[in-house]
């Protein structure tokens, strides 16, 4: 029982990230009609925010050690952030520790603008074209995103560690009434569970209780009827792709913690994430965010001994497997909609 | 007036006899010699460097080719000259290989086998590369090397650790000078016995290929042999990037100890899991949980963090070696670039050295001449103390360092520390040991690709 509520844990985990970028590109695909290619990308760049504002609180000047020497023999120059020097070097260090919960409010105007300037420079030439031609110029988006990436970062893992109070595991079991040790769970996934509850959450808020959300919900189901109400539904439809682009990118900051970042963790979820849109049907953000806990919940049992024993390579499959499934059993996905992507 | 025999007949015969004379000397000489693919000809000779220059092992690859031009430097006699002046053999004098001038050219591996070899084949026939040297993956390993035996090229592999690089899939063309599985795990055991006892139980994650299962093998081989028991060995795609489910089971599995049989961002993400996870601060079969990564290297120590500190493993070469070769080698490195090398680096850096040694001393660039130089070589000076290149299975064997993860490390460069200089001695195996392929293992014919 311990085992199958640990392996439920990381499916809920692994499907907190996967329905973060799904809910991202089903707010794309529901709102321009693009299928963006580049969602990945946009994630890895959350996450790399996070490394950008812990190299930016790090940015040290040079003291000399003569005591110690470096690789060279030469007395060894020891890097003293500023922060440090600023505010003492407790509340300096603490500032550091805690850049990745920091980098959430650095991420979300970067994200947006980038999100904003992507669609603005270049989706928006591709409103009309075939799919093939979206996925095209936006898996090329998604190559370029990653070189430059790469360029300033390098290609190694940065690690990005999370403030020291949430680095360490909690003993659930416990509190279920388990073994002590029986259910160990580290404290930064159970938190970024919470936080892709609380933005699934905010973003279905936004869509339902405000003016704006109701208008993108018009916009999606009869984007021309809206137009000639008068409603600038265009500029509504960047916003949106501004705030899929957060919501990647938030979700990529959370995720620095778990896994270091390197340039190419977008690809890693980018397909993964499309199965999860298509089994959760096209255009359905409720679908998208159900079909991603599952997805995360059965890859997780697929991994685990018993699993692979019984079925060896379940775990590299069980995805596509259940999206044959699905897609022959319900053709338009989990909860999708007539008419989407079926001209 | 004299009367000339000369006919048009004994013209002819004199002319064929005299002109065959006179080629004799080139027909066994120059042009024996030009018998073998890619002979050079003019006043340069060109090495082919094939690392990954994109993907995940790109900043490896920089380091290694970052050595493999500096080779090249001390080789053309500039820079100030390196092992050259450490180096047990003195064929190499700094002016080049042969008297030609060191070129090369270079290709992307990507760390895939297929575009290693399309790589390595470019270097060979477009650019008339006449050894090929470098990456950092024994798949890439195994699949370039038997390229270049079908080639008739020479190939000194870069970072390879399977047992398999020179057991089972081992060629007469391919020479290793990095360390392998086996002997991780000899050197780690009697650390691991001393440092977390010999009453252990060891849970095993592998990475999914050929590295990953010998090194599976040795590990558990050689820690059964100090009487750990082995409780699970599970495999794990080569994709994975997110561990957690399969690190989640092992609290309960009644290991006490749990072994990542990965490398580079594999091993990155699942330390980085494991160290989440709380196992390094649990209690189990109450003992200290443990975690042994058997192969390091500095980039994945950078990738891991904090997350390393204590954490046990091996290396082929540690810029903190105390050694003439090793000093001589970290400076040259670090003034041109401004830091330590990795291990990656200091083993493409001998490579090339050695390649260009054995030429000198075969007076040849046949590869054959070259593998027979380079077979039974005993050599000093590069870096790793005493190193033979075994005749039998073209495997150095040298000391193994066992490392540890330091836990105050005063800069980026000293994440690792020396805990132990394992004696060679103690990590030799014969060449038809099981794990290298048996008796059934065979170098094949060498090719010089005539």
């Amino acid at each position: 029982m311990d085992a199958i509520i640990l392996q439920i844990l990381n499916g809920l985990d692994k499907g907190s990230a996967y329905a973060l970028i799904a809910l991202g590109l089903t707010l794309i695909f529901g709102t321009l009609g693009v299928v963006n290619f580049a969602h990945g990308a946009l994630f890895m760049i959350g996450a790399f925010c996070a490394v950008t504002l812990q190299k930016l609180l790090s940015l040290s000047y040079v003291v000399i050690d003569e005591t110690k020497t470096d690789f060279m023999g030469n007395p060894l120059k020891v890097q003293a952030p500023y922060v440090e020097k600023w505010f003492g070097p407790e509340i300096g260090e603490a500032i550091i520790n805690w850049s990745v919960p920091l980098a959430i409010l650095f991420s979300i105007p970067v994200m947006l603008a980038i999100g904003v300037a992507v669609e603005r420079g270049l989706i928006k030439y591709f409103y009309r074209r075939p799919h093939a031609d979206q996925i095209l110029v936006t898996y090329g988006l998604a190559i370029v995103l990653q070189e430059i990436i790469k360029y300033f970062y390098g290609a190694n893992p940065i690690p990005t560690p999370a403030p020291p109070a949430f680095a360490g595991s909690v003993d659930l079991g416990v509190a279920l009434g388990f073994d002590p040790n029986a259910i160990i769970y580290p404290s930064w996934r159970l938190i970024y569970f919470a936080f892709a509850a609380l933005i699934i959450g905010g973003v279905f808020s936004f869509l339902q209780f405000t003016t704006f959300g109701m208008v993108v919900r018009a916009g999606m189901a009869d984007r021309e009827t809206v137009g000639l109400l008068g409603i600038n539904i265009d500029r509504r439809f960047t916003i949106m792709f501004g705030i899929a682009a957060a919501v990647a990118g938030l979700a990529g900051v959370m995720y620095a913690p778990i896994n270091s970042p390197n340039y190419h963790m977008g690809m890693d979820f980018l397909v993964l994430s499309f199965v999860v849109v298509v089994v959760g049907g096209m255009g359905s953000l409720p679908g998208a965010v159900l079909a991603g806990f599952l997805l995360g919940i059965l890859e997780s049992f697929a991994s685990t001994t018993w699993a692979t024993t019984t079925i060896p390579g379940i775990n590299q499959v069980i995805i596509y497997l259940v999206a044959i499934i699905v897609l022959l059993t319900r053709p338009r996905g989990l909860m999708g909609r007539k008419g989407v992507m079926e001209d | 007036m004299s009367k000339s025999n000369l006919t048009r007949r004994g013209l002819l015969k004199t002319g064929a006899v005299a002109g065959s004379g006179l080629a004799l000397p080139t027909i066994f000489t120059a042009q024996s010699a030009s018998a073998f693919i890619n002979d050079p000809t003019g006043g340069t000779v060109t090495l082919g460097f094939n690392v990954p220059q994109t993907g995940p092992y790109a900043d490896e690859g920089n380091d290694e080719l970052l050595a493999q031009k500096l080779a090249v430097e001390h080789l053309n006699g500039e820079g100030d000259g390196g092992c050259l002046n450490t180096f047990s053999s003195k064929a190499l004098r700094g002016n080049g290989i042969l008297g030609k001038k060191v070129t090369f050219v270079t290709g992307d591996t990507q760390t895939k086998s297929d575009a290693a070899r399309a790589s390595a084949k470019s270097m060979i026939e477009k650019d008339g590369a006449i050894m090929i040297n470098g990456g950092s993956s024994s798949g890439v390993a195994v699949a370039v090397q038997g390229l270049c035996h079908e080639a008739g090229i020479m190939f000194m592999v870069g970072l390879s650790h399977s047992n398999d690089t020179t057991g089972k899939d081992r060629k007469a063309n391919g020479f290793r000078h990095f360390f392998n599985a086996y002997m991780s795990g000899a050197a780690l055991a009697p650390v691991l016995a001393k440092e977390m006892g010999k009453d252990r139980r060891a849970y095993h994650l592998t990475a999914d290929y050929t590295w990953g299962w010998t090194q599976e093998e040795s590990i558990v081989a050689s820690t059964e042999a100090i009487g750990w028991e082995t409780v699970n060995t599970v495999k794990t795609p080569l994709a994975s990037t997110d561990f957690s489910s399969y690190i989640a089971p092992v609290l309960n599995s009644g290991a006490d100890v749990l072994v990542l049989n990965h490398y580079g961002g594999n091993m990155v993400n699942s330390l980085t899991n494991a160290v989440q996870f709380g196992l390094l601060d649990k209690q189990v079969n109450g003992k200290d949980f443990k975690i042994v990564v058997p192969l390091y290297s500095e980039l994945m120590a950078a990738g891991a963090g904090e997350n390393i500190k204590g954490v046990l493993g091996s290396m082929n070469y540690n810029w903190q070696l105390d050694n003439e070769g090793s000093k001589a080698f970290v400076k040259s490195f670090g003034e041109k670039y401004g830091k330590p090398p990795s291990n990656s680096a200091q083993t493409c850096y001998s490579q090339v050295l050695l390649y260009a040694d054995a030429v000198e001393r075969a007076g040849s660039f046949n590869p054959c001449a070259v593998g027979e130089a380079l077979e039974g070589f005993e050599f000093d000076g590069l870096g790793n103390g005493p190193t033979l290149y075994r005749a039998e299975d073209h495997q150095c064997f040298k000391d193994v360092l066992v490392v540890r993860g330091a836990q105050n490390p005063t800069s980026q460069y000293d994440t690792l520390e020396i805990v132990e200089v394992t004696p060679r001695e103690q990590v030799m195996y014969p060449p038809n040991h099981p794990m290298f392929g048996g008796d059934a293992a065979s170098l094949g014919e060498c090719n010089d690709g005539a």
